[in-house]
């Protein structure tokens, strides 16, 4: 905090590759960090449509990607969750908004360690291109899923794809953690060393806190997941043994011996549940920062947001072994994991109860960020609420690995966080772009979607109540899943008009880039440093001066006030609180 | 907008919940012993997560809807929050979780801490890429060994488990490829896999439990109503996952020991 400002400042670029491909100006970055997510979601999204089609019309043939056979599916469910979770959920949140808007937010000219964010960006670009190739080597894509359990993962003659398809998924990820640790250092870093003057802790907007916590998860987990890839890349191609025991794959013996199938599910998981924090944290961020804005109220319960952003932070550690109940893990620690899960409802009970204050008796103005900022309330509270279901070892008898699980991570950590980024977007456009959306365009994409997604998700719990197991290709095997086939048709049906709908926004980002009206430097009439410089901001954020922070990030409706908002550089004078 | 945006909410929330109380799709029948229980837990779940959901969807709803921005709205209470508050429902909610967590934890312990009576009616449940095999011990009621060189997939049965022919306990071994049990006793199975994990899910039966290659589970229940049901493997296997499908049959004690004569007859 005591660091010169100008230690940090490095002189405007010139010419189109510094100042566009490899810069180091963190909003550059953060845009680029972006793009590269919007590009993963199509992808990603685009998987998920050849799935829907395929359970249901398994004989299609399509154009450029003919039939989908079985092996495929468990491809295309494989690459999903994969780029959906790393490429996206933890790519756009952190590495997009995260990069650009919290330097702005505590007033530093840039991140703390510019060349290592840019290496950074391009470190996980990398890592994407590597997981897009492994879907044209020979054998494609592995179907292992995105959990990558071996010895599934690990035995190449276990199945399609376990070839050069799965080395290049883990590499991939392996390329991926790199680039997150590295991210996570510059973002604790960031907050902990170049907060402007008078921006104290419990000063800092509830984003800047949810990007400081998420980096923490960052730095603890992804060290783990990198050296459970590196085990198992050495079980796949040098013979050792951590993760496989000795088994018969088709009437061969396979050459291992001794190791713990179940070794790689405790590292896995203990990076993979700290890892759905990383990606709804952000988006808890940007909600409280909406609904405080578009209430005209300040946040409530500002202390209670930060402590239990920082429980959720905590428990998260200790909750890995609620995936692993039916593993054959001891049934006593299942015990222990499961009122430790229970423990992790509570602060995320106390966000919504917070947020719900918020808006209450508030002037709630219905701008796009506003809607999405709603809807994230909305699907945070209804796959948050499956949740008490699965921490249960005894229900999870019957619901786990079945749609049940699908419905309640993708309405909370998939759907809830993609809102966060819609409502983000809607939210920063005009300060990255110096333009505003469409409202029309936005209003039209947000009701589609919210409509659309519980459409998708929400029979999903009906399935797994139902027994519908997850991960199948066909349900034409099994009777009692036949008869649940409507229900997967009308999923479908819901998918393909939600997907459709999705054009509509990247119509509207693109337009509004190059034809939206200009943005005024505080549209929104907000409080955080970033509405206080102009807009787009300059190379060094507040083009040589060093705001001082007089007030907290959300002062709506001070009484005294000249206007009803307090900006948080506005003189301490200017109202008494 | 607010107008527009509540009835969505309502809308959404009442059409979910509707599907959830007429039952349209629902747990299968429950033919175990501990399928009451488990399923009782569940409704109790559903009941008080099916109240905090309707209360925060609706009254998300209506937030909205009611404190929409208009030109005469009272100007907004300035606060910060309100400690009372947090700390109520900080404590409701802590009770409320953990609470419904403990009134479980006995059905758990009695499926998964308790081991299966003396008496229980032993098998043995062997997964491989995309079948599940069933090995019954006989009359000297002791698994013969198998052997991972004698593996082979390809012709089934015995063979597929590699039983190891020359142990003597090999004589009354039964392997079947549809699960035969007797009604109103326990069966301990003993869970293996030989390649990957697979996870031997019988909905009806309320069981579910990997098998992992390298480990043998050992897991007890006890079917209480004669009928088919069936078996899908619930964790990813590869290419075959969506049929790795089995039967099991449960019949009268009667039937069971049949069955079991007959197939011990057809081996000699």
């Amino acid at each position: 905090m005591a660091t010169p400002v100008s230690l940090h400042a490095h002189a405007a670029p010139q010419g189109f590759i510094r100042k566009y491909i490899f810069s180091l100006d963190h909003k550059v970055i953060g845009i680029q960090y972006y793009f590269l997510a919007l590009t993963a979601v199509f992808v990603g999204m685009f998987l998920s449509l050849l799935m829907r089609i395929h359970m249901i019309w398994p004989t299609a043939v399509l154009p450029l990607v003919g039939e989908i056979k079985p092996e495929t599916y468990l491809s295309l469910l494989t690459m999903h969750g994969t780029i959906m979770v790393f490429f996206v959920l933890t790519t756009a949140p952190q590495g997009g908004f995260g990069n650009y808007v919290l330097p702005i937010q505590i007033g530093a000219p840039d991140m703390a360690f510019p060349v290592l964010n840019m290496l950074s960006f391009w470190t996980t670009f990398v890592g994407f291109v590597v997981i897009i190739a492994a879907f044209f080597v020979t054998g494609g894509a592995p179907l292992h899923g995105w959990t990558g359990y071996p010895p599934l993962s690990a035995v190449q003659a276990a199945g399609p794809g376990e070839g050069l398809g799965a080395d290049l998924w883990i590499t991939s990820i392996a390329i991926f953690c790199i680039a997150s640790l590295m991210g996570a250092l510059n973002f604790i870093t960031t907050t902990l060393d170049l907060r402007a003057k008078g921006m104290t802790l419990m000063r800092m907007p509830l984003t800047v806190w949810s990007w400081f916590i998420t980096a923490i998860l960052g730095l603890l987990a992804f060290g783990v997941l990198l050296s459970a890839g590196i085990l198992l890349l050495l079980d796949r191609n040098l013979g050792t043994s951590f993760y496989v025991p000795l088994v018969v794959v088709n009437g061969q013996i396979m050459g291992h011996k001794g190791g713990s199938p179940l070794l790689w599910q405790h590292l896995f998981w203990f990076f993979g549940h700290p890892e759905v924090y990383i990606a709804i944290l952000p988006g808890m961020g940007v909600a409280s920062q909406i609904l405080s804005t578009f209430s005209r109220k300040p946040i409530f319960g500002y202390k209670a947001m930060v402590y239990a952003m920082l429980a959720i932070g905590f428990f998260g550690f200790m909750v890995w072994g609620h995936h692993m109940f039916m593993s054959g893990m001891s049934p006593y620690s299942a015990f222990a994991f499961s009122i430790l899960t229970m423990c992790i409802g509570v602060p995320s009970a106390i966000k919504t109860f917070n947020w719900l204050g918020t808006m209450w008796k508030g002037h709630i103005r219905f701008q796009t960020p506003m809607l999405y900022a709603i809807g994230f309330v909305s699907l945070f509270v209804s796959g948050g609420l499956s949740g008490p279901f699965l921490a249960q070892p005894v229900l999870d008898i019957q619901l786990h690995d079945t749609y049940f699980v699908v419905g309640h991570f993708h309405l909370i950590m998939g759907v809830a966080a993609i809102f966060g980024i819609f409502a983000a977007t809607h939210y920063w456009f005009p300060k990255m772009f110096g333009r505003m959306m469409n409202e029309t365009m936005g209003r039209i994409h947000f009701f589609i979607t919210l409509a659309g997604t519980y459409a998708i998700f929400m029979p999903m719990h009906y399935l797994g109540m139902a027994g519908q197991t997850r991960r199948y290709s066909q349900f034409t095997e099994v009777a009692y899943q036949t008869k649940l086939i409507p229900l997967q048709t009308f999923m479908t049906y819901a998918a393909i008009i939600t997907i459709a709908a999705q054009f509509l926004f990247l119509i509207n980002l693109f337009w509004s880039m190059f034809k939206g009206p200009k943005a005024s430097d505080n549209p929104w009439e907000a409080t955080t440093l970033e509405w206080t410089t102009t807009t787009p901001p300059p190379h060094d954020n507040f083009g040589g001066r060093t705001p001082v922070v007089n007030h907290g990030p959300y002062e709506y409706g001070v009484p005294g006030a000249p206007r009803d908002y307090v900006l948080q550089t506005d003189p301490a004078t200017i109202a008494s609180h | 907008m607010g107008l527009a945006l509540m009835c969505l909410i309502w809308l959404i929330t009442l059409a979910s919940t509707y599907f959830f109380v007429a039952k349209t799709w629902w747990l299968p029948v429950g033919a175990s012993a501990a399928a009451a229980w488990i399923d009782g837990q569940f409704t109790l779940t559903f009941i008080l997560m099916g109240i905090v959901f309707l209360a925060a969807q609706l009254g998300l709803g209506y937030i909205v809807w009611r404190y929409a921005q208009k030109p005469n709205s009272p100007p907004v209470p300035y606060t910060h929050g309100n400690t009372r508050l947090e700390i109520i429902w900080t404590v409701l909610t802590a009770v409320l979780f953990i609470g419904l967590n403990l009134m479980g934890a006995p059905v758990w312990a009695s499926q998964r801490w308790d081991a299966a009576p003396a008496d229980a009616v032993q098998v043995e449940v062997t997964g491989m890429q995309f079948a599940w095999y069933f090995r019954y011990p006989g009359a000297d009621g002791t698994y013969a060994k198998t052997k991972p060189s004698l593996m082979d997939p390809s012709a089934g049965g015995e063979a597929a488990v590699g039983l190891d022919t020359n142990d003597p306990s090999a004589k009354d071994d039964v392997v079947t490829g549809t699960m035969y049990l007797p009604v109103n006793r326990e069966i301990d199975i003993s869970l293996r896999s030989v390649d990957v994990i697979h996870s031997f899910f019988v909905p009806s039966l309320r069981f579910k439990q990997d098998a992992v290659p390298g480990l043998n589970i050992h897991m007890h229940f006890k079917p209480i109503q004669i009928g088919e049901y069936e078996i899908a493997c619930a964790e990813l296997c590869g290419l075959g996952h969506y049929k790795m499908h089995g039967m099991v049959h449960v019949v009268s004690q009667e039937d069971f020991d049949k069955w079991l004569a007959a197939r011990e007859a057809e081996k000699q």
